[in-house]
């Protein structure tokens, strides 16, 4: 729910830690900014190209985004909290999205969501535990003539029945889409560099503040 | 009837008319050509007026009267293309941006000359990732091709266009909430009046269309107002892409005269070909999931701008219809709608928020079989004291909630009182307890709770 407050007991940002937009990502976003009259109108475009670079944006890359667009770092979090797209903390390699509208649900796609939270063992918004897939649901994906469908990262899926989902979440290639793409967003990073796994998570916040 | 030519999707299927050549050789930019060389600004915002197009984005607002509301002097104009459709239902638009961007450009570029526009933004939902490649690259090959940048078939006019993607917010298909987000902001729709003519993005004149609405433009110019006019009924001119989802034999995006009739649109040959395994039609939501349901005897209704409204409608929407079968549960169908609106809702407005929830709530506690018959009347109630039109809300989402979700609740209602009776005994209280503990907690209930609590219990 896009006006729901973000859970704020999330890591404090290490002053020293290095940082983790490379000078490339930097030049990217900077890019965008004679599109604009302002530099914040180059925010969503900034943490697009955050999230395709990283796999997901932390607070210490919004806080390095808030740099290049010399906003404050607050401005960027509040942004960036209203849209579902954008993960603040690791995601898997590939998104699963299914459909959940009403076109989509007249067509089954309940049980295709049933059919891949069985296959990849995890709930929505879970992420599987070798960081390949995440599952989540959206809203109508605008191909209800194709319905149910799904998107895996960029790559949609048309009529999708519940026994294709194994085969279809085994293809390695399940997320190329056809057509020859423009250079202005990247494909998504394969692998973040950013680990993941190194981040700290709000359990480790508690953990620390434990001990 | 002779048979209807199609206008905007004349394109479609045509081997690659999506590079520039193919799509030059079919005629296309002569449109734009034409209005930079031969026309005034003020005469082509005359000719759509005179066309009556109507915006195709779910509000009908003529076209061209928007474009006359810009001040008349002004250094810099915005014109921002809507193509975030999200409306649950809809797909014409990325029908039009996938398989003929270069309408869409040539759209853009006459509105922005007959606007006066500097640059123009074109806000594309992120979901949109194929079609965003292929719109991009048609956008290139036409600045290469010098058809966007500095001087227009040498004409002096200049105009920048831009792709901005989205991130996944209905709300942002608002026309102030998409400012908003262009900007960079949270997508919340701002209080107007200033309407976007007057001070739109970066605080500049913006006029919002939707991409439909552009794509018509050049067939105006093309072939003149008065032909446009004569295509359609009285009030709603022109040609306008119909989609059709759900368990039809051909789900899909199909051209017709503004007029054709919802059955028409379902059984028709040359539109939905009639229901997959003989299956029977319960209702129809006709145009977009905000405007509300047709019944199976209602289908005979025209679906143009202003006789929907005759059926209890919001309006035409987006003319994106679904078709929900004979053997769909419309319990659970209230709870999808619902549960769409609560999820999108931006939270700026109170009535908003809250009434969308509550009404996923009473519709959620239905779907699980605890539903009480005032549970129906109560949800009426609710999408009455919400919305643009009581004057209660910043933006037109809860008016979109309310339509759909009371006229299901009215049309079916013999439906839902059924299952209501057929619920077993006791259950209410179980799934009430399981879904708010904290209520029973409290020393007293709320008086109108625990009135309808005991007339259903
Ligand atoms: C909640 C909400 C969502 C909207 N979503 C869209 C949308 O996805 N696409 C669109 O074209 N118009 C959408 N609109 C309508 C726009 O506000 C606006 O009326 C439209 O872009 C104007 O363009 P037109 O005059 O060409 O129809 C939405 C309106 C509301 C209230
Ligand atoms: S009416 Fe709803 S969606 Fe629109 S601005 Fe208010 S809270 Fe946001
Ligand atoms: S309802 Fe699933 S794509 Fe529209």
């Amino acid at each position: 729910m896009a006006w729901q407050a973000v859970d704020r007991i999330h890591p404090v940002i290490d002053k020293d830690a290095p940082q983790i937009l490379s000078d490339a990502v930097r030049e990217k976003i900077r890019s965008f900014f004679p599109r604009y009259e302002t530099k914040r109108a180059a925010l969503l475009p900034a943490l697009h190209v955050v999230q395709d670079a990283l796999g997901h944006v932390n607070h210490q890359a919004m806080k390095e985004i808030a740099e290049v667009l010399e906003i404050p770092p607050s401005d960027v979090l509040d942004t960036m909290s209203f849209y579902t797209h954008f993960w603040d903390h690791a995601k898997g390699e590939k998104v699963v999205v299914v459909c959940r509208s009403l076109s989509c649900q007249l067509m089954g796609s309940d049980a295709v969501l049933q059919a891949a939270r069985e296959e990849l063992k995890i709930e929505e918004h879970g992420t599987t535990p070798d960081g390949k897939y995440s599952l989540v649901t959206e809203e109508c994906l605008a191909a209800c003539d194709h319905a149910p469908c799904v998107l895996v990262n960029e790559k949609m899926h048309k009529r999708v029945k519940p026994d294709q989902i194994s085969k279809l979440l085994k293809d390695a290639k399940n997320d190329e889409i056809t057509f020859p793409r423009s250079s202005l967003f990247d494909k998504p990073a394969k692998k973040a560099t950013a680990d993941p796994a190194d981040l700290p998570r709000t359990s480790d916040v508690r953990e620390m503040k434990e001990s | 009837m002779a048979k209807y030519e199609p206008v905007l999707l004349k394109n479609v299927g045509v081997e690659g008319v999506r590079n520039l050549k193919v799509y030059r050789e079919r005629g296309g930019y002569a449109a734009a050509e034409k209005a930079l060389k031969n026309h005034t600004p003020a005469q082509i915002v005359e000719i759509v007026k005179e066309s009556g197009l109507r915006g195709r984005g779910g509000a009908g607002f003529p076209a061209g009267v928007k474009w006359s509301f810009l001040p008349e002097k002004r250094q810099v104009t915005y014109l921002c293309v809507n193509a975030d459709e999200s409306e649950p239902g809809t797909f014409c638009n990325r029908v039009l941006m996938e398989e003929d961007p270069h309408q869409l450009l040539e759209g853009i570029i006459i509105s922005a000359y007959a606007t006066q526009t500097t640059t123009a933004y074109i806000y594309m939902r992120v979901e949109f990732h194929e079609q965003f490649h292929i719109l991009q690259t048609a956008l290139d090959e036409a600045y290469a091709a010098g058809l966007f940048g500095k001087n227009l078939f040498g004409t002096g006019y200049n105009l920048e266009c831009f792709i901005h993607r989205g991130a996944g917010a209905y709300v942002c298909g608002e026309e102030t909430g998409l400012i908003e987000s262009l900007e960079g902001k949270r997508g919340w729709p701002r209080i107007k009046p200033p309407f976007p003519a007057i001070e739109g993005l970066f605080r500049r004149p913006t006029v919002v269309n939707n991409v439909e609405t552009l794509c018509c433009v050049p067939h105006i110019i093309e072939r003149g107002a008065a032909w446009f006019k004569s295509i359609g009924t009285e009030g709603s001119s022109g040609p306008k892409l119909y989609t059709i989802s759900g368990p039809v034999k051909r789900p899909g995006c199909y051209e017709a005269p503004l007029g054709i009739t919802c059955r028409d649109l379902i059984f028709g040959d040359d539109y939905g070909q009639g229901m997959i395994d003989g299956r029977k039609v319960k209702g129809c939501i006709p145009g977009g999931l905000s405007v509300g349901v047709l019944t199976e005897s209602e289908l005979d209704c025209k679906l143009d701008f202003d006789e929907v409204r005759k059926y209890g409608l919001l309006g035409l929407g987006t003319a994106g219809a679904i078709v929900i079968p004979q053997d769909a549960d419309i319990r659970e169908v209230l709870a999808n709608v619902a549960r769409f609106y609560s999820h999108e809702s931006c939270g700026q407005c109170t009535q908003c928020r809250e009434g969308t929830n509550w009404m996923y709530k009473i519709a959620m506690r239905i779907a699980l079989g605890a539903g009480r018959i005032a549970d129906l009347d109560l949800i009426c109630e609710v999408t009455r004291k919400m919305g643009m039109m009581p004057g209660l809300s910043i933006c037109g989402l809860p008016d979109g909630a309310a339509y759909p979700i009371r006229t299901i609740v009215e049309k079916f209602r013999d439906e839902f009182e059924q299952h209501i009776r057929r619920q077993e005994p006791g259950r209410v209280e179980q799934v009430l307890k399981r879904l708010n503990p904290a209520i029973y907690e409290l020393p007293i209930i709320g008086q109108r709770g625990s009135h309808t609590y005991h007339r259903a219990g």
